[in-house]
């Protein structure tokens, strides 16, 4: 489905991930992460810079993964995108839901 | 004389054992088959055991009941790959050469990952069903258990059979039913997914059914910690969950052998094209069943449509063919649900299970999605398939490799 968003329109599914990482630029991650309710520090960009790099590599995400990254740990991914930091932070992302769960 | 391997007599290898020895031909293919073990177990009666629906003898069998005779078969623990000269080396010091290799040595749980999980309550309150141990000590202690907070819960994905933990909560609650003794259980089903299941169709009916069951869904929890002394799982963002009895399914993790030989990823799984099975880093290494990392569900029933599939490729390979045979992701599930009934899903890497009737279409007799006693009794029959059909390589009677989508509701 398509969503207004900064004043154009992206792709979305049905849970509000986008389709088309392509559509994707820092303005319409911010608004993202206002819906999410998370204000944007440089901590949140550095993550959400190494899911978009592990993205266009095609490496599948996970929170282990994200956990051994060196990014960040998984303690203060919690603190960072609270309840399912995973979700949250793909989502801001803009790339897919990840499938590590089949 | 040329020389395929497969490392692993489980389900996945015991399957490509019996193929491979109907289609290659004696006077140019060695085929030898290596497992530590001696015992085959039937993994789906994990389930079954810890309700006294199973006795330990519908689960074991022996390994060699099932290899053909033309496979040599080496009761011998594996210590290394070494995938750049094509040989597998074993504990006793011997190596052997391969022309073709087969990687299915599964996965299986490693509790060790999870601060506290195996500490001191670990079989006395804390157990996992899936290894036959567990099931087993889980079976002692639900014959004694006299009620309280039953916490099912799920580590990290991926598992092997992602069904399971929900037929243990179904099959629970059917179990303390019948025990007159639901009233003093309290079950909680708690999970690091944001629903019941990993496809959002299912998850809506099963969702439905957890709450008909009266089973409490904790959902996007991600366990930290067990907290032995105060009995309760913690999470990173801290939430606490208390339990009196926690069956747990910990991280499933590849083979350790993978990570001797520098083939797994950070979960010991060995990256594999998902369509052809081959693996990424060697085209002489093919890998199926639980030990790939393709995004498949880990069950039997993949690994046996994955099985027709590569038999069809590792022919053409070396013929020197191209691989045409693409494996689609199909999978094929029984979900018990309790009270003599179950459901059936049917999926691939691109359609969501869905309603409908199997195997023929408008016919059935089994529904897709739909609680029904005719999946039960299939569920039940399926032991016997596996035993006699679905190890020595038969394609199961109108069910292909390829996912059919007549009579689905898409």
């Amino acid at each position: 489905m398509e969503k207004a968003i900064c004043n154009t329109t992206i792709e979305v599914n049905e849970e509000g991930f986008m389709i088309n990482f392509s559509e994707w630029n820092k303005e319409i991650g911010e608004e993202l992460a206002r819906e999410a309710m998370i204000e944007l520090s440089e901590r949140h960009w550095e993550i959400i810079e190494y899911i978009q790099d592990e993205h266009r590599k095609e490496v599948p995400l996970s929170i282990r993964k994200i956990g051994k990254s060196g990014v960040v740990d998984i303690k203060e991914f919690y603190a960072l995108f609270p309840k399912a930091p995973l979700k949250t932070a793909t989502k801001i992302a803009g790339v897919p839901k990840p499938a590590s769960c089949i | 004389m040329k020389r395929l391997v497969i490392l692993g007599a489980g389900t996945a290898g015991t399957m490509m054992a019996n193929h491979l020895d109907h289609e290659l031909n004696p006077s140019e293919w060695e085929i030898v088959i290596i497992d530590e073990r001696k015992e085959h177990y039937y993994q789906p009666g994990y389930l079954f055991l810890p309700f006294d629906i199973y006795t330990p003898e519908d689960i074991i069998k022996p390994i060699q009941k099932f290899i053909p005779k033309k496979v040599q078969l080496l009761n011998e623990k594996i210590e290394k790959i070494n995938a750049k000269e094509n040989e597998v080396w074993l504990s006793k010091g011997e190596s052997l050469h391969y022309d073709v290799l087969i990687i299915a040595t599964g996965a299986k749980i490693a509790p060790g990952e999870i601060q506290g999980m195996q500490g001191e309550e670990w079989y006395r309150t804390v157990f996992d069903f899936y290894t036959f141990e567990g099931a087993l000590a889980l079976r002692d202690k639900l014959r004694v258990w006299e009620g309280g907070k039953l916490v099912v819960h799920i580590t990290e994905m991926p598992i092997k059979c992602p069904v399971a933990p929900l037929e243990f909560a179904f099959l629970a609650d059917s179990f303390f039913r019948h025990k007159k003794m639901r009233d003093k259980v309290e079950i909680t089903y708690v999970t690091p997914l944001d629903g019941a299941f990993t496809k959002p169709r299912a998850t809506a009916a099963l969702n439905h059914l957890l709450e008909e069951k009266n089973i409490a869904i904790e959902s996007d929890f991600a366990i930290a910690e067990v907290d032995n002394e105060n009995k309760k799982i913690i999470d990173y963002g801290g939430r606490e969950i208390p339990f009196d009895l926690l069956v747990t399914v910990p991280t499933n993790k590849g083979d350790e052998l993978m990570e001797r030989s520098g083939l797994g990823d950070e979960l010991n799984y060995v990256p594999t094209n998902k369509s052809t099975l081959q693996s990424m880093a060697f085209p002489d290494i093919f890998v199926l069943g639980d030990a790939s990392n393709i995004p498949a569900s880990k069950a039997g029933s993949v690994a046996h449509f994955q099985a027709e599939v590569l038999t069809k490729n590792i022919l053409s390979y070396i013929k020197g063919e191209p691989m045409k045979e693409e494996f689609d992701g199909h999978a094929n599930c029984f979900v018990e649900t309790g009270n003599g009934k179950a459901l059936l899903i049917d999926f691939n890497y691109t359609h969501e299970p869905v309603e409908g009737s199997f195997p023929f279409s408008g016919f059935g007799p089994l529904s897709l999605l739909k609680e029904s006693r005719m999946n039960h009794i299939g569920k039940l029959a399926f032991k016997w398939v596996y035993w006699n059909v679905l190890l020595k390589g038969i394609p199961i009677p109108f069910v292909p490799a390829k996912m059919q989508e007549a009579g689905k509701h898409f």
